[in-house]
């Protein structure tokens, strides 16, 4: 009756971290209490995993002579795994956030996978539904990993083009219905009186080797622009996959929060899809822009470039300004600059305001964050439903980086791939200054109406040297 | 194990059914500004799945366990940390006007500093 100490210790610990987890994520549904979230859910995981030591009192018999070599290995594997991550959690760059986001959620996806490992190889799942709910778990944890390295790989560059070819869905379909076959196979054997007719082992190689396939055929041919909603459904299967093998394990705080994540996640991803105004299916199945309209509406108008410094100093006589922030942003890591460019705009009597459309950037909401990192108060923010009526009554609105987000093709243009999109009113505005890098096409390959627009000029270049030449310009003014 | 009365069929159902109910309503009232970090948050979050690793580590009795043990909690030890120290990051960086006012002498440049509140 010793070890029942321990196991109290660890039910107590394991109760209280899945409670602060769940509070802690309750703290960071609201932006004042937010990092206070982060923190109070952190205590609940340092506790859960201190008293994970704590399985040593109770380990089965046939572990007994590998205690000391188990405990050495998990000490490593916590220092090793955990100190790597927090350091390059803490070293990154703010505009690399969402490939980090993916990296550390395929590992999570890996780590349920691994366990569903453990036990598949060491045999322990009893009887069928232990059997299948393992299998289940190992599958999506192991498409979740596979998955979410192919999507980090995209958003850092490494892979640049999205990979598509003819009869793709046909093919990936069947790679996912193989690797379900084998599974059942895996289950059907186990159940008969001596399985050891087919080699197991093997069995469960093949089975992993093919899950894990399906996640990266699943995730070579979406684009970047989805990228948003491929991150979040990944989030969500890891979630899936923890909460899966927690029944496994019999431990009701890797149910509970996996299962809290699985279905934040997967809300989180209907939003995200919904800014699109696509369903998820159509994002994961469908090769978006590859299917372009043919025939575009005439183009009316012409493309006008104006000098940045002109730009900058009309902004600052106007009276309202509203900010357009997308992709292009991050990547000419102008935040900073722009911040500046406000901040100066705003001490000269300019009211400035910023409007962020849901899809913009590569991540949910990472514009938010984008701007937060400058410095910009998030009351200055607005998002797509709070601001679009504002265009109409404002002078000069500045688009940077962004492109489908603004394209008035989705109100007007059935044959448009994005005809229904909620877009920003940006083309409402008494002027519209678009900074780009040059004339190419946005991420849906469309025609921006936009930018041929009467009202419409264009300041081409890097976002950030742009910036600085405003900055520049309306500061001459002040001096002269 | 005497404490735990086994959590099987329609249980599980129930504890599943809830906990998704928790999730779905905790999430479905938040911001559009904080998506990133509650992504990154529950990320962090299902990084418990750690907790299993040890457990099937310490549980190993083969060699092959031991080494599929070990990735498993060299993993999710890497899934806890990443996604504390990146969600950490970026909620330190929200902040309101007055807030923006009171910090503007230290000017924001390289890291932002994880503003220490009361």
């Amino acid at each position: 009756m010793l070890n029942m100490i321990p196991q109290l210790i660890i039910g107590l610990t394991n109760l209280v971290a899945a409670f602060l987890l769940l509070y802690g994520l309750k703290r960071m549904s609201s932006p004042v209490t937010a990092p206070s979230g982060i923190f109070v859910a952190g205590i609940g995981m340092l506790v859960a995993i201190l008293a994970s030591f704590l399985f040593v009192f109770g380990v089965t018999a046939a572990a007994k002579p590998h205690l000391s070599m188990n405990i050495l290995l998990a000490v490593i594997g916590l220092v090793v795994g955990g100190g790597a991550a927090w350091w390059s959690g803490k070293k990154v760059a703010m505009t690399a956030m969402p490939q980090m986001v993916a990296l550390y959620n395929g590992m999570g996806g890996g780590a349920a996978g691994a366990i569903a490992a453990v036990e598949l190889f060491g045999d322990k799942p009893h009887g069928a539904v232990q059997l299948i709910v393992t299998l289940l778990g190992a599958l999506i944890g192991a498409v979740s990993l596979s998955g979410s390295l192919i999507a980090w790989a995209k958003l850092q560059g490494i892979l640049n083009q999205p990979l598509r070819f003819h009869g793709q869905q046909v093919f990936n379909g069947i790679v996912l219905l193989l690797t379900v076959l084998v599974g059942v196979t895996l289950v059907f054997y186990t159940q008969l009186p001596e399985h050891a007719v087919i080699s197991m082992p093997a069995l469960i190689c093949v089975f992993f080797a093919l899950a894990l396939l399906s996640g990266v055929l699943m995730t070579l041919p979406i684009g970047g622009a989805d990228m948003p909603v491929v991150i979040s459904i990944y989030n969500a299967f890891t979630g899936l996959a923890v909460g899966l093998e927690g029944f496994v394990l019999q431990n009701p705080a890797l149910m509970i929060a996996g299962m809290v994540v699985g279905a934040a996640g997967l809300l989180l991803t209907l939003l995200m899809a919904k800014a699109m105004n696509r369903s998820v299916s159509n994002v994961l199945f469908t090769n978006f822009g590859e299917a372009k309209a043919k025939k575009q509406g005439a183009i009316k108008g012409s493309l006008k470039p104006v000098d940045a410094g002109d730009a900058g100093i009309f902004m600052r006589y106007a009276s309202k300004v509203i900010i357009v922030p997308g992709y292009g942003l991050a990547v000419a890591q102008g935040q900073q600059k722009l911040y500046e460019f406000v901040k100066l705009l705003q001490t000269k009597g300019v009211d400035v305001k910023f409007a962020v459309h849901p899809v913009a950037g590569r991540m949910p909401g990472q514009m938010d964050v984008l701007l937060a990192e400058a410095g910009v108060p998030y009351d200055l923010i607005f998002q797509l439903e709070d601001i679009n009526d504002d265009f109409a009554t404002t002078d000069v609105v500045m688009v940077i980086g962004a492109n489908d987000v603004v394209n008035p093709a989705a109100r007007t243009d059935k044959a448009s791939p994005i005809y229904g999109m909620p877009i920003l009113n940006a083309d409402k505005a008494k002027k519209v200054y678009v900074l780009k890098r040059g004339e190419g096409k946005g991420y849906a390959g469309i025609v921006n109406l936009l930018f041929y627009a009467d009202n419409c000029e264009m300041v081409y270049g890097d976002a950030q040297a742009s910036l600085i030449k405003m900055i520049e310009a309306v500061r001459g003014l002040g001096a002269a | 194990m005497e404490f735990q009365t086994a959590i099987s069929g329609f249980l599980a159902l129930y504890i599943f059914m809830l906990a998704a109910f928790t999730g779905w309503v905790i999430i479905g009232r938040v911001p559009a500004i904080l998506h990133t970090p509650l992504m990154s948050g529950s990320n962090f979050v299902h990084g418990i799945v750690v907790v299993g690793g040890l457990f099937a580590l310490l549980n190993a009795s083969t060699t092959i366990e031991q080494i599929i043990g070990f990735f498993a909690v060299l993993l999710g030890a890497g899934n806890v940390a990443g996604g504390y120290a990146v969600t950490e990051r970026m909620l330190a960086m929200f902040q309101t006007s007055e807030q923006g006012k009171a910090q503007a002498k230290h000017p924001a440049h390289g890291k932002p500093h994880p503003a220490k509140k009361v």
